[in-house]
């Protein structure tokens, strides 16, 4: 048995996102968190006290204070004493912590949740803090110049250009259209986006992630728990997450085989994939994930609009789940991938492979 | 011995460093900012949980018990039990207080949550649990949205509070 193979069956029974904003500056966290908690559970008629576990996924360096994870439980309530747990990462590897456990049969279900906001301090200067602190941080590189580097190298192999950078986001602010959530959704032409100026050549603005404010839920629930609870639950038939070295001169920069080991070990290749979500902040960096997923051109990319039409930081991996179960639950899919990134130029990467019943 | 790779000059590199400085904006929302606007205007403001009654300063907005906003805004006393206190005898950096000083955990008449407060006029060895204290505030034009404005608390001279209304909040 891979242990990136569900052999209890998990689904996920409820998603809930915040709208996402350039800047959201009336509420705290924990009220940002609230009704997102509240929708959550309210989707599904449950509440706090029906879930075994609690798990999120969120980074203090966005706020500039200490335990933000701690005071964020305000939002839950955790009265009588819960079991808890957090990571500095993505919400979707919050999720993935929540899946293991019920995985080995230890809960029935979970509140995952993920918040940040970018909006609060200097996003390049906090991503560069992340980076090897010895070679790399003092020179503090900002993430749209790493994202930068990549796309050429992307572009010198032969293997991207700038048109299909805009093709995608074109395509990514259409789709976001139809997301009442989403921060960037336009319908323009390729060509009146080639005409935005270089940030950082060759990534012009689409190219980039939005700065948005966000958080996201998911409630996880195991078998029949799943199915008295939700009209369709959309299971979670294999996830898995590796990372690469830290050394971002030792990568290949224009391939990710942490995304490729990832979806090997989930099972992608297993069956035909209707819809993808695919956390790829930068326009460029869809193609490669893309191509390490193993993707035809026949699968739906990002109708969410993705992370290009809304970035929630710690959040938007986690709706990447939420939104690729949404399309199943509702009939527009059968089977789904969801992926999960974190760390400069695709470093770390999570797949998670949804069907419906 | 000496190792000829890793020694230079000065000896072997065994530090490194690497100044990092990031600043943040504070979002405090909406229940926050109902407290820091009161301490502005003198008085402190909570807010009541609807389900357990609980009244919480200052609030986040929400009950950490049972996770519901809290919406109804309360207006403190400006007095309050001491709950537990320490006396500091240890200098360091930054201190603007001379030592020893008392620091306690206050609870507000009407609140189900202390803070800490600074504890003045009274001798550091007279400090006890139970005192009743009442809060010392800066000149009303001096008023700000931050606990600054609250200089300290002292005596009030009330006689001190029964065990039993303050041994949840230890």
């Amino acid at each position: 048995m891979s242990p990136a193979r569900s052999v209890r069956p998990v689904a996920v029974a409820s998603f809930a996102q915040a709208p996402n904003l350039r800047r959201d500056d009336q509420h705290n966290e924990v009220e940002m968190l609230m009704p997102v908690i509240a929708e959550v559970f309210g989707n599904i008629g449950i509440t706090k006290d029906d879930v075994d576990f609690i798990c999120s996924g969120s980074t203090d360096y966005l706020i500039g204070g200490p335990f933000s994870f701690v005071t964020a439980l305000d939002a839950v309530g955790v009265w009588p004493p819960r079991a808890e747990s957090h990571v500095e990462m993505d919400g979707a590897w919050a999720l993935y912590e929540a899946w293991v456990l019920l995985q080995e049969g230890v809960i029935d279900a979970a509140l995952v949740y993920a918040f940040g906001r970018s909006s609060l301090g200097n996003l390049n200067e906090i991503l560069a803090v992340q980076l090897d602190p010895y070679y790399l941080a003092p020179l503090w590189p900002d993430p749209v110049s790493l994202a930068a580097l990549q796309a050429r190298a992307l572009i010198d192999a032969g293997r991207g250009s700038e048109d299909e950078f805009a093709a995608i986001a074109a395509r990514s602010r259409k789709d976001a259209l139809g997301n009442p959530k989403a921060q960037v959704a336009k319908d323009q032409t390729v060509a009146t986006l080639l005409e935005d100026p270089y940030v950082v050549s060759p990534l012009r603005r689409h190219a980039l992630p939005p700065i948005t404010d966000g958080a996201a839920a998911i409630v996880l629930a195991a078998g029949d728990k799943a199915r008295q609870w939700a009209p369709n639950p959309v299971w979670i038939t294999g996830m898995d997450h590796r990372m690469e070295t830290h050394a971002l001169g030792a990568r290949d920069l224009t391939s990710s085989p942490s995304t490729a080991a990832a979806a090997a070990a989930a099972g992608v290749a297993d069956g035909p994939v209707d819809v993808a979500e695919i956390h790829a902040p930068y326009a460029s960096q869809e193609i490669i994930v893309r191509e390490a997923l193993g993707l035809d051109g026949s699968v739906t990319v990002n109708p969410s609009g993705g992370p290009l039409a809304a970035n929630p930081i710690m959040s938007a991996g986690l709706i990447r789940i939420g939104e690729a179960a949404n399309r199943i639950a509702s009939g527009q899919a059968r089977r789904a991938v969801a992926h999960a990134t974190s760390g400069p130029c695709l470093q770390q990467n999570l797949v998670c492979v949804l069907e419906g019943e | 011995m000496s190792d000829e790779t890793t020694d230079g000059p000065s000896g072997p590199v065994t530090t490194l460093a690497t100044p990092i400085r990031l600043d943040f904006d504070f979002t405090p929302g909406v229940a926050q900012s109902r407290f820091l606007r009161g301490l502005e205007q003198g008085k402190f403001m909570g807010q009541r949980c609807s389900v357990c009654g609980k009244v919480y300063v200052p609030s986040r907005g929400s009950c950490p018990t049972d996770g519901v906003p809290t919406t109804e805004d309360v207006e403190l006393a400006n007095k309050g039990t001491i709950t537990t206190y320490c006396v500091v005898n240890v200098p360091f950096a930054g201190q603007s207080i001379e030592i020893p000083y008392i620091c306690a955990q206050v609870l507000l008449d009407g609140a189900n949550l202390s803070f800490m407060g600074l504890i003045q006029e009274i001798p550091t060895d007279e400090i006890r649990m139970g005192m009743r204290v009442e809060a010392v505030w800066v000149e009303p034009d001096q008023l700000t949205p931050s606990l600054a404005s609250v200089r300290y608390f002292r005596p009030n001279g009330e006689p001190d509070a029964d065990y039993d209304t303050y041994k949840e909040y230890l």
